[in-house]
C-alpha cells in the first residue's frame, strides 16, 4: 500500500527534523520525506495541523501472555499500544512460564509471530523463575533473540549473583535492566511509607528500599565495566543517584512512568485500587523530582510499565489487591499533558525520552525517521482532549490510573511497519472527545 | 446542620459539625435508655446486619442493642460462617447481602479500607465498626461523648493516647474526632509503635508516659494488642506494664481527676492497672453506656440519609 | 420555600392568641374539675411553647401550679409527617411520672392527625396515662386518622394547597397564626 501523509509537523529529534512536510510510504518503508513528493497514493492522509513522530518505543510492557491470557494477550496488548501510538514495546519475561529459557523465549516469538499487531521484542530472565538464586544461560537466551534481561518484579538479592549477572550480560553484550527492591525494606507494603500510610492504616514501601538498591546496582555494574538501565524510577533520591552516576561518566540509563510524574500519593486515599502500583506513588516533592529529572536528562525514558490485572485482582481489599495499572493507551497524552503543556519539555525533547532513546538504550533499529527505514510512525492532534473511559480501553484490563482524566493529544493514525494499523475515525470508542 | 451521608466510613471525612451533630442526637439517645421501655420505632422494620470478620462480643453486641432499642430487626452474621469460608469475595457478600434487602450493614474487617470499598459497591448504608489498622468510628465517638460528659467539652482539652499507636484503629479516629474538635492530642508509646509523620494528623509524640500524664486531662489507654504481634521486637507484657501501664502510682503524680478511658477488653496488669481499672478515676463503664447511644444515633442517622437518598432517586 | 409562599390572611392576632389561650386554659379546668392528676405535655417545638403559656395561665385561674412537659416525637414519626429531609432530634424532656396521669397534648396545628398518633405512641412508650386529651391552638381540618381534639383554640377550614402558620413570640418574634397560600 502506498500512503501519502501530506503537511503534517514532522518532529524526528533524532535526525533534528522539525518541519510541516510530507512523507512517502512504500513496501513497509519510508520512500521519502520531507523531500518533493508529486506521486498518487493509495491512501493520501492530510495532516494539516497534525504532528507526525515516529512511533513510541514503550522499553516495559507485561503482556502477560503465556500464562495469564484473562489479563491481557499479545493481541489486546499490542491492539492497545497501536491505538495508544506505541510501535515498538518490550515484553517483560514474567509470564508463565517465565522466560528463563531458551525454549520459553522461542514459544513466546512464536506466539509473537501469530498475533502480534505491533512490534514486539523479547527479554529473558537474569535469574531462573526469578528466584534470585540461579543464574539463567544469558549467552543461550541471547542467541534466542532476548534483547536484555530482567527479574523485573523482583531483583537479584545477593549482591554476588548480580555482579556475576552483570559480567555475564556484558560478555553477551546484552542489557540488563534492574527493577531496583529491596524487598527486606519494602516490607509487604502497599503505599509510599509515611503520612499516607499512617493515614491510611496500611504497611508502607518506604523510598530507601528502591533507592538503596538503585546506588547498589549502579555501583556492581561499575564494578563489573557494564551498562545498567534502573527501571520505573519513582523518587527524589534515585533521581539524584542517577543523575550523580552519569556525571561520574557510569553507564546508567533510567526510564520512569507517566503516572509519577502526574500523581502524588494523595490518589491512593479512598482506596482506589487503580493508584496501587509497585514503586508506589510518592510525595509531591517525588513527583517534582522526576519531572525535574526529565528534563535535566537524569531520566531518559517514558515507559508504561504496563501492568493489567482483571477485576478479580483488583477490585478487593486494597491489601490484597495485585499491583500495577495499564498504560499503552494514556501514556502519550499524559507526557503530552504534564509534560509538553506544562513547558517543561519541547516535542523534541519528549520524543525523545518516548521512541528515540528507549530505542538506543535496547540498541534496535527504532525511534527514527529516514529514507528507508520501517515505517513506523504516528499522526496526533497534539491539543484534542479526550476523557479516558473504561468502556473505551482496547486493553483486556482496565485498571488504569487516568481514568475520568481528560488528556490532552490524541493519535489518529498509527502506521506501523508501513501499513495504517490504527485510525482513530473508524476505531469505535475511541475515548469521548471533549 | 443536615445529616447527608449513607455511610459512616470513618471520622477522617467528617466536619467538626457532623461530628457534634452525632454527639447531639446521642443525647437524646441516651434519655431513650434511661426509660423503663428502652425502645423507640425509629428503625422499625429495617434491617441491620452485623457482618464482622474478626472476632467481636463487645462491639458486636453493643451495635445489636442498639438496633434493637430502634425497633430494627438484626441479623448476625460471623467470619467463620459457610460462605465467607468458601472464599466469597467481600463484594459479592455485600450483594447478596443486598439482595435480601438489608438496610444496614455494620462490618468488621480486618482488612484496611474494607468499608470503604462495600460501601462503594451496595446502596445499602454501610457502618465501619472497625476496619484494619484504619478507622474505628463509632469508638472514638463514644470516647469523646463520655469525655464531654464528664468535663464540660472539648475544646481546649489535653488528651493522650497510650499504647500500640502504629496498628490502631481506635487512636487514629480518636486523634481525628478529637483535634477536629479542638483538643491537643498526645501520643505515648514506644518507638517502633510509633507510625510515620503521625504529626501531620495534628498528635503530639511523646515515649514518655510520666510526662504524657502530666499534662492531660484524660488519657485513653489502648490495649496491647498481642494477638496481632508479628514482629518480635514488641516489648514483653511485665516490661510494657513497667514502662507504660497506668498504675495508681503514676496516676497520683498527673492531673487530678485524671479520667481515665480504655475501649475494652482491658487486659489488667499489662496496659491497666487493676486498682486503676476499678478506681474512682476510670470512666471505662460508661464509655460502654454511651456506645449504646451513639451507635443509636449513628444507625438512626444513616437510616434517615439513605431513606432521603431512596427518595430523591425515585422523585 | 418561603419565597413561595403568599399569606392570605391573618387569623388571629396577638390580642385574640392570648384571649384564646385563656379560653382553652378554662376548659381545661372545667373538663379536668381542677389540677389534680392533671399534666400538660407539648409537642415540640411551638406545642412546648404553647403548652408553658397554658401552664401559667391555668396557674393563673386555680392559683395552682400544673405539671408541664415536653415531648420529642421524630424517632415516632411515619414516613408522611418528615416535614423536612432529616429532622434532628431533640431531648424528650418529662421530668415527672405520666403514671395515671390525665394528660394533655398540647400541640399548635391539628391537621392530619399523624403527629399526634406519634405522640400518642412516645406517652405509651413513657408510662400508663389515666387518659390523654389533646389541646390545639388551630385546627384546620383534613383529618387522615380518626383523632379529634378535646380542646380547639380555632376551627379553621382549609384547602389543600394552603398551610396554617402559628407564629409565637418565643419563636418568631410575635404572636398571630395566618393562612399562607403555597406557590
Amino acid at each position: 500500500m502506498k500512503i501519502l501523509i501530506k503537511n503534517g509537523r514532522v518532529i524526528d529529534p533524532g535526525n533534528s527534523l522539525d518541519k510541516i512536510c510530507d512523507i512517502l510510504i512504500q513496501e513497509g518503508i519510508i520512500q521519502e520525506i520531507c523531500a518533493p513528493i508529486n506521486t498518487k497514493a493509495d491512501r493520501q492522509v492530510d495532516a494539516t495541523g497534525k504532528i507526525v513522530l515516529p512511533g513510541l518505543v514503550d522499553m516495559h510492557v507485561h503482556l502477560r501472555e503465556p500464562g495469564r491470557e484473562d489479563k491481557e494477550t499479545i493481541e489486546s496488548a499490542t491492539r492497545a499500544a497501536l491505538k495508544g501510538g506505541v510501535t515498538s514495546l518490550l515484553a517483560m519475561p514474567n509470564t508463565e512460564p517465565a522466560m528463563d529459557t531458551p525454549e520459553n523465549i522461542r514459544l513466546l516469538k512464536k506466539i509473537i509471530q501469530g498475533s502480534a499487531l505491533a512490534n514486539v521484542f523479547v527479554t529473558g530472565t537474569i535469574t531462573k523463575a526469578r528466584k534470585g538464586e540461579e543464574l539463567t544461560d544469558i549467552k543461550k537466551i541471547k542467541k534466542e533473540g532476548a534483547i536484555a534481561i530482567t527479574d523485573d518484579g523482583n531483583s537479584v538479592d545477593s549482591e554476588g549473583l548480580m555482579l556475576e549477572a552483570l559480567k555475564r550480560a556484558k560478555e553477551a553484550q546484552l542489557l540488563l535492566i534492574s527493577h531496583a527492591e529491596d524487598k527486606a525494606f519494602s516490607n509487604k507494603g502497599a503505599v509510599n511509607l509515611g503520612i499516607i500510610s499512617t493515614r491510611l492504616g496500611l504497611k508502607g514501601i518506604s523510598k530507601e528500599s528502591e533507592y538503596a538498591r538503585v546506588e547498589r546496582d549502579i555501583e556492581l555494574a561499575q564494578k563489573a565495566g557494564t551498562k545498567i538501565h534502573i527501571a520505573h524510577v519513582s523518587c527524589r533520591e534515585s533521581v539524584e543517584i542517577i543523575a550523580k552516576a552519569k556525571k561520574k561518566g557510569i553507564q546508567v540509563s533510567a526510564d520512569t512512568c507517566p503516572h509519577y510524574f502526574s500523581l502524588t500519593e494523595d490518589a491512593v486515599l479512598g482506596y482506589d485500587t487503580n493508584f496501587k502500583m509497585n514503586p508506589p506513588l510518592r510525595t509531591r516533592e517525588d513527583v517534582q523530582a522526576i519531572r525535574e529529572g526529565l528534563a535535566s536528562g537524569a531520566i531518559d525514558a517514558i515507559s508504561s510499565d504496563h501492568a493489567p490485572h482483571t477485576e478479580n485482582e483488583k477490585e478487593i481489599e486494597f491489601e490484597r489487591a495485585e499491583f500495577g495499572v495499564v498504560g499503552l493507551e494514556t501514556e502519550l497524552a499524559a507526557s503530552i499533558t504534564q509534560l509538553l503543556h506544562s513547558g517543561l519539555l519541547n516535542w523534541g525533547e519528549l520524543i525523545e525520552k518516548l521512541s528515540l532513546n528507549p530505542s538506543r538504550i535496547l540498541g534496535i533499529n527504532k525511534g527514527l525517521l529516514g529514507k528507508g527505514l520501517s515505517a513506523d510512525l504516528i499522526i496526533v492532534s497534539p491539543d484534542k482532549e479526550w476523557l479516558v473511559e473504561k468502556r473505551a480501553l482496547a486493553s483486556k484490563s482496565k485498571n488504569c490510573a487516568f481514568l475520568g482524566q481528560r488528556l490532552k493529544g490524541m493519535v489518529e493514525y498509527t502506521i506501523c511497519q508501513g501499513q495504517i494499523a490504527y485510525e482513530a475515525s473508524s476505531h469505535q470508542g475511541a475515548g469521548q472527545i471533549v | 446542620m443536615q445529616w447527608l451521608r449513607k455511610d459512616l466510613l470513618g471520622l477522617e471525612e467528617l466536619s467538626r459539625e457532623e461530628i457534634e451533630f452525632i454527639l447531639q442526637t446521642a443525647e437524646s439517645f441516651k434519655e431513650v435508655t434511661t426509660r423503663e421501655i428502652k425502645k423507640v420505632p425509629a428503625l422499625r422494620g429495617k434491617t441491620v446486619v452485623n457482618l464482622f470478620y474478626e472476632p467481636s462480643t463487645r462491639t458486636r453486641v453493643s451495635f445489636e442493642i442498639a438496633a434493637k432499642r430502634l425497633s430494627a430487626d438484626v441479623i448476625n452474621i460471623a467470619a467463620e460462617s459457610s460462605s465467607v469460608r468458601k472464599g466469597e469475595t467481600l463484594i459479592d457478600t455485600g450483594r447478596n447481602i443486598e439482595a435480601l434487602k438489608i438496610d444496614i450493614i455494620v462490618m468488621r474487617n480486618n482488612y484496611s479500607g474494607a468499608a470503604a470499598m462495600l460501601a462503594r459497591h451496595v446502596k445499602a448504608s454501610v457502618v465501619n465498626a472497625g476496619d484494619g489498622w484504619h478507622e474505628h468510628p463509632t469508638q472514638a465517638l463514644l470516647d469523646i461523648f463520655t469525655l464531654k460528659e464528664k468535663l464540660g467539652g472539648i475544646e481546649g482539652l489535653n488528651v493522650s493516647i497510650v499504647g500500640d499507636i502504629a496498628h490502631s484503629r481506635v487512636a487514629r479516629s480518636n486523634i481525628w474526632g478529637l483535634v477536629k474538635l479542638g483538643a491537643k492530642v498526645t501520643v505515648c508509646a514506644p518507638k517502633i509503635l510509633i507510625p510515620p509523620a503521625i504529626e501531620e494528623m495534628g498528635a503530639r509524640v511523646t515515649h514518655d508516659i510520666d510526662e504524657a500524664l502530666k499534662k492531660s486531662d484524660a488519657v485513653n489507654v489502648l490495649r496491647m494488642q498481642f494477638e496481632r504481634d508479628e514482629q518480635n521486637a514488641f516489648p514483653k507484657q511485665l516490661e510494657y506494664f513497667k514502662t507504660y501501664g497506668i498504675t495508681k502510682e503514676r496516676l497520683s503524680k498527673a492531673k487530678k481527676g485524671i479520667i481515665v478511658m480504655h475501649p475494652g477488653p482491658i487486659n489488667r496488669g499489662i496496659e491497666i492497672a487493676s486498682d486503676v481499672a476499678d478506681g474512682e478515676n476510670s470512666v471505662i463503664l460508661e464509655q460502654v453506656t454511651n456506645g449504646i447511644a451513639i451507635r443509636m444515633a449513628v444507625l438512626f442517622l444513616v437510616s434517615q440519609a439513605n431513606e432521603n437518598i431512596k427518595h430523591e432517586d425515585t422523585d | 420555600m418561603c419565597s413561595l409562599m403568599k399569606e392570605k390572611a391573618k387569623i388571629l392576632d396577638k390580642d385574640a392568641v392570648t384571649r384564646t389561650l385563656m379560653r382553652i386554659a378554662h376548659e381545661i379546668l372545667e373538663k379536668n374539675k381542677g389540677t389534680e392528676q392533671l399534666c400538660l405535655i407539648g409537642i415540640r417545638n411551638r406545642g412546648a411553647y404553647l403548652a408553658k403559656r397554658l401552664a401559667q395561665c391555668i396557674e393563673k385561674i386555680e392559683g395552682e401550679p400544673v405539671a408541664v412537659g415536653i415531648l420529642d416525637i421524630t424517632l415516632y414519626r411515619d414516613d408522611l409527617t418528615l416535614a423536612s429531609s432529616s429532622p434532628v432530634v431533640h431531648k424528650t424532656e418529662i421530668d415527672f411520672d405520666i403514671e395515671d396521669k390525665n394528660v394533655v397534648l398540647v400541640d399548635d396545628v391539628l391537621y392530619t392527625g399523624r403527629t399526634v398518633r406519634s405522640a400518642m405512641d412516645a406517652l405509651m412508650d413513657l408510662g400508663r396515662p389515666k387518659s390523654i386529651q389533646l389541646a390545639v391552638l388551630v385546627d384546620r381540618g383534613h383529618r387522615e386518622l380518626p383523632i379529634r381534639a378535646d380542646f380547639a383554640g380555632k376551627n379553621i377550614p382549609t384547602a389543600q394547597n394552603e398551610t396554617v402558620e402559628v407564629r409565637l413570640e418565643e419563636t418568631d418574634g410575635k404572636d398571630e397564626v395566618v393562612i399562607v397560600e403555597k406557590g
